[in-house]
């Protein structure tokens, strides 16, 4: 790497062999990032502007259990970005057995968000009667956004994980190189990255306070 | 510490006691967010304190445990001034948001 580094260093505008002193893969990971970026602001906009115009915004989320599951998805998520980021570490020294277990562990978080984000969605299918047309508080576009940008991101939980899980496997049996752990990792804390504005704008700004 | 470790270290810049530091400010955030939302703030005013507080976590997520710090700057350049103008031409949008409740006709 550090050779492919220094070709690439004295002419980082001028077309170099490797401007970005990138592998293709990670720069690739980083337009899909970048793309989807757009794909949840635009959403978390359209939330937001919603909630803004709206005196009567239902707020159907008690401290407990909403915000008390929330926070501890919003700890789960941040915690397997650590565990990521040290099997990424692992990989980075050649110690394959290590970065499968701190994998394992992101997988773990992971898991631990989806259940708890479905036993909240539940809740609110099952308790408030919200569902993705209408609700009992009158605004019937709060089913709708709720479910499309905190659905959209389980999508992509869901998808890490089974990501992560092959990048495991792999990663256990001798194949993959230190690289193919950083792009999966990028992506993994990507996921954990939407959630950091999901959390905030749809949970606490819809807070049942009083 | 071998020398291979040091280099390694030296590429990817950050050492994992780095990381679970980050992770604590993280956490520390979130906590103080689950606070301001308990404490009555205008709308207006928590939406901004909120937004403030996730885009100072998404810098250190994307600067550290997605590594752009030790990256090329070239890199930081091509991706996020694009990202971040885009996202504030959405901002347009917000100010109708707002006028909207104060043109509803009394009830």
């Amino acid at each position: 790497m550090s050779s492919h580094v220094t070709a690439a260093a004295a002419s980082a505008w001028d077309g170099g062999a490797s401007p970005y002193a990138t592998n293709s893969k990670k720069f690739g990971m980083w337009l899909f990032i970048i793309s989807d970026a757009l794909t949840f602001s635009a959403l978390l906009f359209a939330y937001t502007y919603s909630r803004v115009s709206n005196p009567d915004w239902p707020k159907p989320f008690d401290f407990s259990p909403s915000i008390i599951f929330s926070s501890v998805m919003t700890f789960c998520l941040l915690s397997s970005s650590l565990t990521m980021v040290m099997a990424v570490h692992s990989m980075n020294h050649g110690n394959r057995k290590s970065t499968v277990k701190w994998i394992l562990a992101t997988m773990l978080g992971g898991g631990a968000f989806v259940v708890l984000h479905a036993t909240e969605w539940m809740r609110l299918i099952n308790l408030e009667h919200v569902t993705a047309s209408g609700n009992p508080f009158g605004v019937p576009l709060f089913g709708g956004t709720f479910f499309a940008i905190t659905g959209l991101h389980m999508t992509h939980v869901i998808i890490g994980v089974i990501y992560l899980g092959i990048i495991c496997q792999g990663v256990g049996r001798g194949k993959f190189k230190a690289e193919d752990v950083e792009v999966s990792g990028l992506y993994w804390h990507f996921v954990d990255l939407v959630w950091m504005f999901v959390f905030p704008l749809v949970y606490l700004m819809s807070a049942r306070v009083g | 510490m071998s020398t291979h470790t040091e280099q390694v270290e030296q590429i990817h810049g950050a050492t994992t006691g780095t990381f679970t530091k980050i992770w604590f400010v993280l956490l520390a955030l979130t906590g103080v967010e689950v606070y301001l939302c308990y404490i009555q703030l205008p709308t207006l005013t928590m939406l901004t304190l909120l937004v403030g507080l996730s885009v100072v976590k998404a810098a250190l997520i994307i600067g550290y445990f997605m590594h752009l710090k030790f990256e090329r700057f070239s890199l930081f350049l091509t991706l996020f001034p694009m990202l971040i103008f885009c996202i504030l031409l959405m901002l347009i949008f917000l100010g109708d948001a707002t006028r909207i409740p104060n043109m509803r006709p009394p009830s």
